[in-house]
């Protein structure tokens, strides 16, 4: 298969996880949609490390994982912080920031 | 040291004095500022001696100098120096001013002994007399103007010394407005003078004038116009004489310095300093001598009227000043300023006299109270008397020589001048009966209560303290008159001041009888030798003429007063029934007041009531409240994107993302 | 064969991700997540990348998922209300979701970058081994490694001051 063929896999990946985003509201499952949207990333930049031959785009990737886990790490420890004060797990909800 | 060294001295010393005290006010005790005050004004005059001096050791035509200290502007083709100029004018206003000045200080010791503001009340006069230096010394218009502005704040000061009094700051605020307007007069024609000639310096500006402008040219007889805007409203010339009245809500010192020898004589100086302006524009010449004409009669009308002692002598200044105009603007400068110097002792005696008087009424001026106070204060009346008899020109006094001086001057101008002349020995006539119907009442007779206490007790009547003007309870703190009133036969600094003044008065006039001696005309004269005016003479018999009728009208005037108030006293009630509106015109004051209300100060408050009312709240607020309501409704606007949620925010960068890859798309295709 | 295994792989992870974001419950969504997770693994074999295969499947799928299911149990999962509370926002988000999958397609497709339509150039056969990698981090990205590093200090510290509970009582 043709890297091309991958790369397009990516971005759909990458669009249904913007869908996703938009369209939930549980802070949990945002998070995962989140996770999509990072592996589509990952999966262009392997592809394009295989196109090009070397091995750089590899070490990107494996960079970008480790970002990934640092987010998940804060983004939970956020949601079970905002459990733990009996709020409710809803972005809707969660709006004291705004103009 | 030159004359204008000398100059400088008598206007350095007594803003040195008014410092002094000012900033030792605390420090010192009320009769050493006193003493500083009179010190520095009669140290002043010894050196306008000595300027004098120096001055007749020259040649009659080189006593003219101009000495600058700094140049004060110099650019742009402005060049305006902190100079003064010394001629006979300049050296014989010096003399006058401080001479009165110091006589005045020295009553005002005696007078204001208890006065809680004594320092205040000497700092600001010896500012005043720097002030009155400071203009007829002025080399150039600009320094003119200065002095001028700050004569009409002196004059603000001192009218309103006794603040804590309604009467007192209304009355300074109305002078000082009035004045204000005079000051936009004097500085247009000081612009349009700099515009048309490109100079102020005095010297350069009388050269140049005659060369430029042609005679009765508009552009010289606006700048006339203008200057004569200013003098009126300074000497209280019709339609700005409003103020003058007023002032007397002032202390007695101040009444007697600023309103009848120096501040109100600022506009007759003006004439006579720029004669050659005025000889340029014979129209607005012409104008000057009918105000003078004018206010001098309708000046005398309102005096006979009054009944308020000082008010009637305020009236008075108006109608003498009224006289200084006309001699002025028809030509007579010497004469005019013969009457200006004798006119400065006899009225600031009169005031003096009438001060002591109002001491011991206990601060009342209504002379329908006042009787018999030549039994009970023997000296203050006899200089009352002498005073009066200056003022309306009583045969051999300083007064008859000066004032007929003019009319004579007038007479033989010839032409519709006689019919000024004319004017003036009915207003003289007028002059002799308002001064004695005041001497008639207030003198013989019976003595009233206080007059009869001070006889039986020799202390002066207490009454409650109030306004006189309003009959409204005062105390005596700060900011009112004080709590004891003075005499001058119990105060001997005010004693000596009128004795001085009253010699004066009486043997003034003797320097100028016409045919016998020539002292102070010879002297002025080279000032106006420039001016084709002052070359017409009266012959030494036509001034003996024009003597004589003085003379007679003078005791004709004092005759009729006697007969009217001292013999028949019912016959001026009986005037007053039969001519029911005249004498409403003369008590209202010919109703200056009510038209100026209405057709200045009214508008005026209108336009204020619209602009506030349309314009401010329309234009003004309408820019300021909108340009603040269409910022804050963007921001409103702006403010809908903030709304809390999350989704939506992600929706936007999506959607921005999404819109940023399409156009990269398009323009890369 | 390749063809096969990435049709298949591609199902998996199409398959996965939609899953994540339609189920309800957020436990099943993880679940789901774990499959399109193993699918991408075998999609980085099939690109000679095995290093990066293995790192995902033990760390994102071993460590983090296993972190979110730690989460999911403790938090338990809510249903959502199906009420939209933005106005517009249901209807704007498959549109903008299209949208951006056809742009990004065009940009591949009618790309000018020809090297996209081959297969990549024949690499050696440790072309995506862990020694490889190794020595790119150590020698070339070794700012970046270290700098990632820090970055999971950062994450652990924060981590543990975010759920930290309060000494008395909770405070807001």
């Amino acid at each position: 298969m043709s890297i091309e063929w991958y790369v397009v896999l990516s971005s759909l990946l990458f669009a249904v996880g913007a869908m996703g985003i938009l369209i939930r509201r549980s802070p949990v499952v945002i998070l995962l949609c989140l996770e999509l949207m990072l592996n589509a990333g990952n999966l262009a930049l392997v592809a394009f490390s295989r196109m090009v031959g070397n091995q750089q785009g590899q070490v990107f990737a494996v960079v970008v994982m480790v970002v990934a886990a640092c987010e998940v790490v804060v983004g939970l420890g956020l949601i079970v912080a905002i459990f733990r004060r009996k709020l409710p797990l809803d972005v809707d909800e969660l709006r004291e920031l705004r103009g | 040291m030159s004359a204008t060294a000398w100059a400088w001295l008598v206007l350095l010393l007594p803003l040195l004095g008014s410092i002094a005290i000012s900033l030792s006010f605390r420090a010192i005790p009320a009769r050493v500022a006193g003493a500083i005050g009179t010190a520095a004004i009669g140290l002043a005059f010894l050196c306008a001696i000595a300027a004098l001096v120096n001055l007749l050791g020259e040649e009659p035509d080189a006593r003219h100098h101009a000495s600058s200290l700094w140049d004060y502007a110099s650019a742009a083709g402005l060049d305006i120096k902190l100079g003064i100029y010394v001629d006979q004018l300049s050296t014989f206003m010096m003399l006058v001013v401080t001479g009165v000045s110091t006589l005045i200080h020295l009553y005002s010791v005696g007078y204001m002994k208890s006065d809680e503001g004594y320092h205040r009340f000497f700092s600001y006069l010896n500012f005043f007399v720097f002030s009155m230096l400071l203009l007829v010394l002025a080399g150039n218009f600009v320094l003119l103007i200065v002095g001028w502005a700050f004569v009409g704040f002196a004059s603000y000061a001192l009218i309103s010394f006794w603040y804590r009094r309604t009467t007192a700051t209304k009355a300074g605020m109305k002078a000082f407005v009035i004045n204000v307007v005079g000051d936009i007069g004097l500085v247009l024609a000081a612009f349009l003078i700099f515009r048309e000639l490109g100079t102020f310096e005095y010297g350069e500006v009388f050269a140049k004038a005659p060369e430029v402008f042609a005679k009765g040219e508009w552009t010289i007889t606006a700048i006339c116009l203008l200057l004569l805007v200013g003098a009126f409203a300074k000497s209280a010339q019709i339609p700005f004489h409003t103020w003058l009245p007023d002032a007397m809500e002032g202390p007695t010192p101040v009444s007697s310095l600023i309103h009848a020898a120096t501040m109100v004589t600022a506009g007759v100086y003006l004439i006579a300093r720029t004669h050659v302006l005025f000889y340029l524009a014979p129209t607005a010449a012409d104008i000057a001598a009918f105000v003078g004409l004018a206010t001098l009669l309708i000046a005398g009308t309102i005096a006979i009227a009054m009944t308020d002692l000082k008010r009637a002598i305020a009236y008075s200044t108006m109608s003498q000043i009224g006289y200084m105009i006309m001699g002025v603007s028809i030509g007579a400068y010497a004469q005019g300023l013969f009457h200006l110097m004798t006119h400065a002792f006899f009225k600031a005696l009169l005031f003096m006299a009438a001060g002591s008087i109002i001491s011991a009424m206990a601060n009342r001026q209504d002379i329908d109270r006042m009787s018999g106070f030549w039994k009970a204060m023997r000296f203050t009346s006899l200089m009352l008397l002498v005073g009066g008899l200056a003022l309306a020109a009583f045969p051999l006094t300083s007064g008859f020589f000066s004032k007929d001086s003019i009319l004579a001057y007038a007479e033989a101008r010839g032409g519709m001048y006689t019919w000024m002349a004319i004017g003036g020995y009915v207003g003289a006539f007028l002059t002799a009966l308002y001064t004695f119907r005041l001497i008639f009442r207030v003198l013989p007779g019976k003595p009233c209560k206080e007059a009869q206490h001070l006889i039986d007790t020799g202390e002066l009547y207490h009454g409650p303290a109030i306004n006189p003007a309003t009959e409204e309870l005062e105390d005596a703190e700060v900011g009112f008159p004080g709590a004891h009133h003075h005499i001058a036969e119990q105060s001997w600094p005010m004693a000596v001041a009128m004795a001085l003044l009253g010699f004066g008065a009486l043997f003034a006039g003797l320097i100028q009888v016409p045919g016998v001696d020539n002292v102070l005309f010879g002297f002025l004269e080279p000032a106006f030798h420039d001016s084709p005016l002052a070359a017409i003479h009266p012959s030494v018999g036509a001034e003996w003429r024009g003597l004589a009728i003085g003379g007679a009208i003078s005791l004709l005037g004092i005759a009729t007063a006697w007969l009217l108030w001292a013999q028949r006293p019912g016959l001026p009630a009986a005037f007053r029934q039969r001519f029911r509106p005249l004498y409403e015109l003369a008590v209202n004051k010919w109703y200056f007041d009510e038209a100026i209300d209405f057709l200045i100060v009214r508008p005026a408050l209108a336009t204020g009531r619209f602009a506030n009312s349309v314009f401010e709240r329309f234009v003004v607020d309408g820019l300021v409240t909108g340009t603040k309501e269409t910022v804050s409704g963007a921001g409103g606007l702006v403010r809908v994107v903030q709304s809390g949620f999350v989704r939506s925010y992600a929706l936007l960068l999506i959607a921005g993302f999404a819109g940023l890859a399409l156009y990269f798309l398009l323009s890369s295709s | 064969m390749e063809e096969v295994l990435f049709f298949l792989a591609a199902l998996g992870a199409l398959g996965g991700a939609v899953g994540v974001i339609a189920l309800r419950n957020p436990f099943y969504g993880v679940l789901a997540l774990i499959v399109h997770l193993f699918s991408l693994a075998v999609l980085f074999l099939l690109l000679s990348s095995a290093f990066v295969a293995a790192a995902q499947v033990v760390v994102y799928a071993g460590a983090v998922m296993v972190l979110y299911v730690f989460v999911v149990a403790y938090v338990g999962g809510g249903g959502e209300s199906a009420w939209e509370s933005i106005p517009g926002q249901r209807f704007l988000a498959p549109l903008l979701g299209i949208a951006i999958f056809v742009e990004l397609a065009i940009a591949v497709l009618a790309s000018s970058l020809l090297a996209l339509g081959t297969d990549g150039p024949d690499v050696k056969a440790g072309f995506g081994d862990p020694a490889a990698i190794g020595y790119l981090l150590l020698e070339k990205f070794l700012v970046p490694f270290e700098a990632s590093s820090i970055l999971l200090l950062l994450a652990a510290v924060g981590a543990i001051v975010l759920a930290q509970r309060k000494r008395e009582g909770e405070s807001a």
